[in-house]
């Protein structure tokens, strides 16, 4: 589990990259709901952090590949591969993320060329 | 509708099939593509692909399972059209008629001479970057000709494979056309960040070397040693095999703002269209990534519904990777009379520029800044168009 940064500091509709490794992107969608990702798209290196949120999905800045926040499931092409989901949890206001143990899919995709430093699991 | 004939199979022509098939269409799908290859992506050819980080696995366009129940025509080329009784002609002698037609066939680099020698190359298809590939050995000597986004990206890349590289530049400041005079100088600093060579203001007369390029030959006397040369200076669209068709195919086939052609049931889109822009008034090719992947669902739109239905596009963006660093672009800056670098610094190369016209924000340029620029981006894209297209615009 880690701290990533008070609730507060991250207002509906933001995102915010954790310099994990390999990196994380924290999501806190319009409707309230707070998610977790692997934030390198899978296609190829850009930050999902950066992307265009709308709803559960947010859109890759890059190539506009898509992904469901809830699954990490591809919603939209050219990404083929899911990313990890990771769970948040908040406790004393400030928001964390637990990087093992419930992630819907635990394999780590990289687009090509990107590697992980360590692994993380 | 009950066929629907796609002419040229790479991201325009997938993106369309996709739309198709997405919008509703359950008929008869035939995508006819020049490739040999099923629908790769294109920018990594210059990037991962080039510097041999990306296998051509990771190159496909296509998800695994994905099936669009298409007829895909591998191999052909379109030589002709015939708008009455929407007929295409193939290379092969073949024929065949679709009730409608969606125009993809893209375009190619222009070359600079006719029959040039080994080691000269231009970069487009899959082949073209693994020929590429094979020259750019370390130590080499690479002259690119041409410092558009192409032409930077291949001296990044050959930079980090321990090439020696210079780039000529004919016009005095590289991509002010795509980022104006003073941003294209400064993106194009990047160069001379990294020990690459930039020759501007002066054109390229000749190449020497018999079997093997040894030179090439500048127009103000110089020549500059070379074992390696990449043209890069802009494509024309393919659309020679639309002569006889009726179609205004001058400069790309014109089309409305929502890819419909003079010829009712034949839309176009990608490379080879050219669609009229309400925001600069003019008719204008987007030779980009982006544009090709989005404006297909809009053009697939207007030839389901006969033309009624007009779905709005975002307003265009690129992306260009060099030297580590991604550049960002959204907007026109062609109707720009002022930039302002509003975050960063340009010298850090590390910032986000604002172009605007009337005080009003028509273009936005990142180097970095990539949370602020999707801010922008969202911004723009949502902006209604200012002008309704009508049919006198055209």
């Amino acid at each position: 589990m880690m701290a990533v940064c008070p609730l507060a500091d991250l207002p509906r509709g933001e995102a915010r990259r954790v310099e994990a490794d390999p990196p994380i992107a924290i999501f806190h969608t319009e409707a309230g709901e707070l998610f977790a990702i692997d934030d390198t798209c899978t296609h190829q290196d850009a930050s999902l952090a950066d992307g265009w949120l709308e709803g559960c999905e947010i859109e890759c800045p890059l190539h506009a590949s898509r992904f469901d926040l809830r699954t990490g499931a591809v919603d939209a092409p050219p990404a083929k591969r899911p990313v990890r989901t990771h769970a948040v949890t908040i406790s004393d206001g400030v928001i964390h993320v637990s990087l093992s143990g419930d992630t819907l899919n635990d394999t780590l995709n990289l687009p090509p060329g990107a590697q992980a430093v360590a692994d993380l699991t | 509708m009950k066929s629907i004939a796609v002419i040229g199979g790479s991201l325009a022509g997938l993106s369309a099939a996709r739309a198709l098939r997405n919008q509703g269409f359950d008929g008869r799908l035939t995508v006819v593509s020049d490739e040999q290859r099923r629908p790769y992506d294109r920018p990594p050819l210059s990037k991962s692909f080039l510097a041999g980080t990306a296998t051509e696995a990771d190159l496909s366009l296509e998800a695994e399972h994905e099936n669009l129940d298409a007829d895909w025509q591998f191999g052909l080329t379109a030589t002709a059209l015939h708008a009455s009784t929407r007929s295409i002609e193939l290379c092969d002698g073949t024929s065949f008629t679709a009730d409608g037609i969606v125009i993809a066939t893209g375009a190619r680099p222009r070359p600079l001479a006719p029959g040039p020698p080994r080691g000269v190359h231009v970069l487009r298809t899959l082949d073209d970057s693994l020929a590429l590939r094979k020259d750019l050995q370390p130590g080499a000597r690479l002259v690119v000709v041409g410092a558009g986004f192409i032409g930077a990206e291949v001296a990044s890349t050959a930079r980090g494979l321990g090439l020696d590289v210079t780039v000529i530049e004919a016009a005095p400041t590289p991509l002010s056309a795509p980022l104006g005079t003073q941003m294209g100088m400064i993106v194009s600093a990047l160069h001379a960040d990294h020990g690459v060579r930039l020759l501007c203001g002066v054109g390229v007369v000749g190449l020497t070397g018999a079997e093997r390029v040894e030179g090439v030959v500048l127009a103000d006397g110089r020549t500059l040693t070379a074992d390696v040369v990449l043209v890069g200076v802009g494509v024309q669209p393919n659309t020679e095999w639309l002569a006889s068709s009726g179609l205004d195919a001058s400069n790309g086939v014109r089309c409305n703002a929502y890819g419909v052609t003079d010829i009712p049931n034949v839309v176009a889109v990608g490379d080879c269209a050219s669609w009229y822009d309400p925001l600069l008034g003019e008719h204008h090719r987007l030779e980009h990534w982006t544009g090709a992947r989005e404006r297909a669902a809009i053009a697939v739109s207007s030839l389901l519904s006969g033309g009624t239905d007009n779905r709005a596009g975002r307003a265009p963006y690129f992306w260009s990777d060099q030297y580590g660093l991604t550049i960002q672009m959204v907007g026109h800056t062609r109707s720009a009379d002022s930039v302002r670098v509003e975050e960063g610094s340009t010298d850090e190369r590390d910032f986000l520029a604002v172009y605007r016209r009337a005080e009003e924000p028509v273009a936005i340029l990142a180097l970095g800044h990539g949370k602020s620029f999707m801010r922008w981006r969202r911004q723009l894209g949502s902006q209604p168009a200012p002008l309704s297209p009508s049919v006198s615009a055209l």
